[in-house]
């Protein structure tokens, strides 16, 4: 089923800002609220947005099913490799050994109450990123599953 | 009368929640040394200041981990039963 | 009593989605009962950690005052993630035996199948 002119223009318009702004959420998880689940589901509600607004074939043009396989497939792996890296340097699984004074995300936070400094926190933010990926693909692999499962019987 | 014992069942279970639930106090939390701990430490531990994120991601990562692979096991659930046979 | 309503909202609402997996016939609704069970466990664990007059656990420019829990917190979010993957596949479940028998009714289910 196709939405009307006024859906799919209003979709190809908020669909860049629904996208700014769950990587805002993904890559202020270790400083505001939110983090790689949270900002992975609005980027899957953006993609939802363009499965809703078009037609099925249209719509798995722009949104891949391979695309989004990979996605979640990498970002699984990525956040395996990143909290295996720490047994490379001879420490703990999940070993946070980029935190105090690494080259990423090193910064020293002073403690108590502190304003936001992007540079801190080491494995965090690069595992926030990885969940991210993840969630954003998997959420869509499932989305389309079920969106292929409901267009046969239409 | 599967209908009534339903009923019957709901209640049973309601009940029985709202006992053990009588026993908890809220606004004082029973067991808060390790919360305590986290919220202290997060900060020159992990470098974190959401103290949510750093016992999700580096206090507690296995939990993370095996949250992951769980949805990745659902999607791949759901990809595998609507899979496109051969014989159809 | 009146200081133990978050809790008794709690087991309102277990008490709503037990009550509507057990007694609808149709899937889609046991879905969402199991949906409303899920919502009642991550209400009793927010609820659980909650201290009086506490912020949110994120020191980023916070004010003065003692903060909240946070495992409990971090446990919701991983609550939030396995309510909504087992919702995935049952809807799932659901599409495949409307595909197989035209209803998701649990009585047209079980005639057909005998």
């Amino acid at each position: 089923m196709q939405m009307s002119r006024i859906v799919r223009t209003t979709a190809d318009i908020a669909f860049p800002f629904i996208l700014v702004y769950g990587f805002y959420i993904i890559i202020h998880g270790h400083l505001t609220p939110g983090g790689g689940f949270q900002g992975g589901a609005i980027l899957a509600s953006a993609m939802l947005l363009l499965l809703l607004a078009y037609r099925y074939h249209e719509s798995i043009r722009h949104v891949r099913k391979t695309m989004m396989k990979t996605l979640e497939s990498g970002g699984l792996l990525l956040f395996a490799f990143t909290a295996l890296s720490a047994m490379a340097l001879g420490a703990g699984y999940f070993y946070n050994w980029l935190s105090p004074g690494g080259v990423l995300f090193g910064d020293i936070v002073e403690v108590g109450s502190a304003l936001a400094n992007l540079n801190t926190a080491g494995l965090i933010p690069i595992m926030n990123l990885a969940v991210g990926i993840e969630v954003v693909g998997a959420v869509s692999v499932i989305l389309l599953a079920l969106l292929s499962g409901i267009k046969e019987k239409i | 009368m599967r209908r009534r014992l339903s009923i019957v069942l709901t209640l049973l279970t309601v009940m029985m929640l709202g006992v053990i639930v009588t026993g908890l106090s809220f606004g004082e939390p029973g067991a808060a040394p390790m919360d305590d701990y986290f919220i202290e430490n997060s900060q020159s531990e992990s470098g974190a200041n959401n103290v949510v994120t750093a016992v999700l991601f580096d206090y507690r990562g296995l939990d993370t981990l095996g949250e992951a692979a769980v949805l990745f096991t659902a999607a791949l659930g759901t990809t595998l039963i609507f899979r496109r046979r051969r014989d159809d | 009593m009146l200081t133990q309503l978050p809790y008794l909202a709690v087991v309102l609402i277990a008490g709503i989605g037990i009550a509507t997996i057990l007694l609808k016939k149709n899937l889609i609704k046991m879905i969402m009962g199991l949906g409303v069970l899920t919502g009642s466990a991550n209400l009793f664990l927010v609820t659980l950690g909650y201290r009086d007059g506490g912020i949110a656990p994120i020191y980023t420019s916070a004010p003065e005052g003692v903060m909240v829990l946070s495992t409990v917190q971090a446990m919701t979010v991983t609550n939030i993630v396995i309510g909504f993957a087992t919702t995935a596949l049952l809807l799932a479940f659901a599409i495949m035996l409307y595909r197989k028998y035209g209803s998701v009714e649990t009585g047209d289910i079980r005639r057909l199948r005998e």
